[in-house]
């Protein structure tokens, strides 16, 4: 499934077209939508056909994956990124687990379009999870080959031979050996096996399931590891382009001759795109503000106040249905309390420290590009579509990238510099300043749910009509065990046109956290209307085995004493599924009264995600989700007026410093009967729900917003005492 | 409004600088870049992050705000952190200029550098460098940091991935480290 796509931005008075499937262009197409590009930037007839992502598979040569060098060294070929998240680490010890060779000999090689197996992207928690087992079937493979080989060369039979550290050995006398360095000689193995190796079982892994130190560690603190503002090519130029003042406002005139004197200076003006560019970033950037632009700005009401009834508003009448069973009505009729409430959040930028860079070059007819992206192989024909160039010229080398939470999906700087190279000839490199990051972040949309719920007099959950707008099905599936539910989505996250001011994107576990806030809110609400714990109320109404033993982790290590809601000691549980992960989170917080901040004293979240490959990853992601996600929960809005984005820098939009760290405790719940499952995005889900839970069991308010600000957590105290 | 030392220290420097209006002059400028004497023929009112990544090559130090909110540019001027993102390079003129790539010796990692590594105190390691050399001056100033020391002295660098839990125990124990006499 190819999910995590902008469908189209705003960009200047053009329209950039990005890849996506032919579903979604019929749907943008019918809506409206024009998409154009300036005359001679991309004659129509040489746009390379449409790909579909999904009709991609990966390569069956296990050559495709690997490839034993001649002095030993093991290069492991991935169309993944690492963004921070691990993968650089995880995958290379799935590799020389399977393969028989130590850890530190394996080089990772990373989304390199001419090197590596075509990719759609590093998102949705997928790379362990979908990734890894054919490349672990790839070494596996590899390896019953170099051992038929040393079978063959040694004169001994498979049967009689161990592999350790990638040489292969007599069992009975070990100076009978050869390495697989001998038996390769750093050539492509050409031999093959008819029938796949069985893969390891757990309890024969010796990398595999232990914790290891991440592998780009010394490169990351001493300075060298290169991103894509690192790249330094002979004759280089620094472009800065002129941006618009507000989403959807149209060039009206330009006026340049002011940098004409400078010679160093080279100016692109195109009707989609003004440019500056220079040996120096500084100097570009100076030089742009002497460029003179008048736009046509178009008006609009909409502002973080309206935006909900808007796009409640145009929110088309049916959505998709996303899981359902029994009978709605029935369960109504079953129900002797009722609940409908409603939930919402607003736009968060994904704000990754690296902004938006790519530096490219052109060498005759062919562009190589060094982008921060997480979507290499579609920027790759995104390039080739712009410059309006075949495919195969167009070469992604990917550097590191400094952060990505779905915000790196999208790649329109990685077009930009390509363009630029093209129209120069010479190398240039592209950086987003801050304030551009914000202005083009395909921010997580605003969103609404409505939930309609129903309790039996047994305190059993058993009706559920949930309607989610905007934010996309995931985590919108039931997770409870409800005879009669319908869950419904409307709109992805990708949004539609006319629904919001500017584009949305996937981010970090995109929808779901705004599903959990919604769901586990609505959870606790039934269960402080029964006066129940709202973890006994969890745990009856719960059918799944792994989620209650899961709570049940969570429980014993926060040592979570049952009490009915509020108890005024600010406890808070909930849980979700994400990427087949089963997450439970518990917080300790204080609302402080007086200015209704919210202070979160202590997190401790369990994780089923089946077999972990590598234990300290999972363990750094679930600290950084959980630190992460204080920002959606409290802080992180982005203020909007029209098409106008109000927050340029960290000094307004307020991401999770230092100081706000609550304790943080982490647990793997074991279950090796289960693949590998995500690790990137579930430990951030339950975060906005479990302090809202938390809230509420300190206060006796209910948060029916995110972020829960000091204004909205006053407002809401406030309200509650006038109502008494 | 509280301000913590190292935003005094930024003000201190860039009291006279003024982005707008100057004419761009060339000039020659002699710095101290890691431990090396450095003679720079350039428009004083460049910033010097800019001239540390692309004049000087020394592309460890990085963009990440522009205005110093973030501290992914911190370096080191005379032994004190501060945002290259918004000094004029001819403030640094005679001064001596730390950098990350400057913090490794003769091949020793720093016992920051060591304890990041050891502590997997990063993620995507963009806002390592400001943070190492953060903590660096924060070290200098108290040798002997509390976590909340730690957490107050470090809380205007950011890291998004996040890392804080692991970068205060990096610090803290590469301020043990030093104190047992390894290196400063």
């Amino acid at each position: 499934m190819m999910e995590d796509k902008p469908q189209h931005v705003e960009f200047g008075n053009a329209v950039i077209d990005y890849p996506i499937n032919r579903r979604d262009f019929i749907k943008v197409a019918g809506g409206g939508i024009i998409i154009f590009f300036s005359a001679g930037i991309l004659p129509a007839q040489e746009r390379a056909p449409r790909r579909s992502p999904a009709g991609q598979d990966l390569p069956t040569d296990f050559n495709a994956f690997l490839r034993v060098g001649a002095d030993g060294r093991v290069s492991c070929f991935t169309g993944k990124v690492e963004l921070g998240q691990g993968a650089v680490t995880s995958l290379a010890q799935m590799l020389a687990d399977e393969l028989d060779v130590a850890l530190d000999s394996v080089d990772m090689v990373m989304g390199d379009t001419d090197l590596c197996p075509w990719d759609m992207g590093t998102f949705g928690s997928r790379s362990i999870r979908f990734f890894g087992p054919p490349l672990r079937e790839a070494a596996a493979m590899a390896r019953s080959i170099l051992l038929a080989m040393a079978a063959e060369q040694l004169g001994i039979p498979v049967s009689r031979l161990t592999v350790k550290d990638g040489v292969v050995s007599d069992k009975k006398d070990d100076r009978k050996q050869v390495t697989y360095a001998l038996l390769t000689q750093g050539k492509i193995i050409e031999k093959h096996l008819p029938a796949k190796p069985p893969l390891k079982k757990v309890s024969e892994f010796k990398i595999m399931g232990k914790s290891c130190k991440r592998t780009d560690s010394l490169q990351k603190v001493t300075g060298q590891t290169l991103y894509a503002g690192d790249i330094r090519l002979p004759d280089m130029l620094y472009a800065k382009i002129l941006r618009p003042p507000v989403h959807g406002a149209k060039l009206k005139t330009v006026d340049t001759s002011a940098l004409k004197n400078n010679p160093e200076l080279l100016v692109v003006e195109l009707p989609d795109m003004i440019a500056v560019l220079h040996k120096y970033p500084d100097v570009a950037e100076k030089a742009l503000l002497n460029v003179k632009a008048e736009f046509d700005i178009p008006g609009s009401d909409l502002d973080n106040k309206t935006i909900h009834n808007h796009l409640l508003a145009v929110a088309p009448k049916t959505g998709e249905v996303i899981s359902e069973g029994g009978n709605l009505e029935q369960g109504e009729r079953l129900a002797t309390k009722t609940f409908e409430e409603t939930y919402a959040d607003y736009y968060v930028a994904h704000a990754a420290i690296e902004t938006h860079t790519a530096t490219a070059k052109i060498d005759g007819d062919s562009v190589t590009v060094w982008p921060s992206t997480q979507t290499p192989f579609p920027a790759k024909e995104s390039i080739a579509q712009a410059l309006g160039i075949p495919a195969r010229k167009v070469r992604i080398i990917m550097p590191f990238v400094g952060g990505g939470f779905g915000g790196k999906s999208f790649h329109l700087q990685a077009i930009e510099a390509a363009r630029l190279t093209k129209l120069t000839g010479r190398p240039v490199q592209v950086m987003w300043s801050r304030a551009e990051e914000f202005f083009y972040d395909t921010f997580r949309p605003a969103a609404v749910v409505k939930i309609r719920s129903g309790l039996d007099d047994a305190g059993r959950i058993v009706f559920w009509k949930y309607d989610v707008y905007y934010a996309g099905p995931r985590g919108a599936e039931q997770i409870y065990a409800v005879p009669h539910h319908r869950e419904t989505a409307y709109i992805h996250y990708t949004g539609m046109p006319g629904a919001h001011p500017f584009a949305t994107g996937a981010w970090r576990a995109p929808g779901n956290n705004t599903n959990t806030f919604a769901r586990e809110s609505q959870i606790d609400i039934m269960a402080a209307k029964l006066g129940e714990d709202p973890l006994t109320f969890r745990m009856k109404n719960l059918g799944d085995k792994r989620m209650q033993n899961t709570l049940k982790a969570a429980a014993a290590a926060f040592q979570w004493q049952g009490a009915k809601a509020p108890s005024g000691r600010g406890y808070g549980v909930a849980c979700a599924m994400d990427a087949g992960t089963c997450v439970v989170t518990m917080a300790e917080v204080d609302v402080s009264r007086t200015n209704g901040e919210i202070k979160v004293k202590r997190l401790v979240c369990a994780q089923d995600m089946g077999i972990v490959i590598n234990p300290a990853g999972a363990i750094l992601q679930m600290e950084g989700g959980l630190t992460m996600g204080l920002g959606y929960a409290l802080t992180e809005e982005v203020g909007f007026k029209g098409g106008q984005i109000l927050n340029t820098n960290f000094d307004t939009y307020k991401i999770p410093r230092f100081s706000w760290l609550p304790e943080i405790e982490t647990i793997l719940v074991e279950n090796n009967d289960l693949p590998p499952q995500g690790g990137g995005e579930p430990p951030i889900t339950c975060v906005g729900a479990v302090i809202a839970n938390a809230a509420f069991d300190a206060t006796g308010v209910r948060l029916f917003q995110m972020p829960m600000t000091p204004v909205r957590v006053k407002e809401a105290l406030t309200k509650i005492k006038s109502e008494k | 409004m509280t301000r913590d030392k190292n935003e005094y220290i930024i003000d201190d420097i860039t009291s006279n600088y003024h982005v707008k209006g100057e004419a761009w002059t060339m000039g020659i400028i002699d710095v101290k870049v890691n431990h090396k004497t450095v003679r720079l023929s350039v428009d004083g009112e460049r910033v010097l992050l800019w001239v540390l990544r692309t004049d000087l090559g020394l592309t460890g130090t990085k963009y990440g705000c522009g205005q110093g909110h973030c501290g992914a540019c911190t370096v080191l001027v005379n032994g004190k952190a501060v945002r290259s993102c918004r000094i004029p390079v001819r403030m640094v003129e005679g001064q001596e200029i730390l950098t990350i790539e400057g913090l490794t010796q003769n091949g020793i990692l720093h016992p920051l550098q060591q304890a990041f590594v050891e502590y997997d105190a990063l993620q995507c390691g963009f806002c390592t460098s400001g943070m190492i050399m953060n903590a660096y001056s924060l070290l200098k100033d108290n040798p002997q940091p509390s976590d909340s020391d730690i957490i107050r002295g470090m809380d205007h660098n950011l890291c998004r991935c996040t890392s804080y839990v692991r970068i205060v125990k990096a610090v803290r124990s590469a301020a043990r480290s030093m104190k047992s006499g390894r290196r400063e």
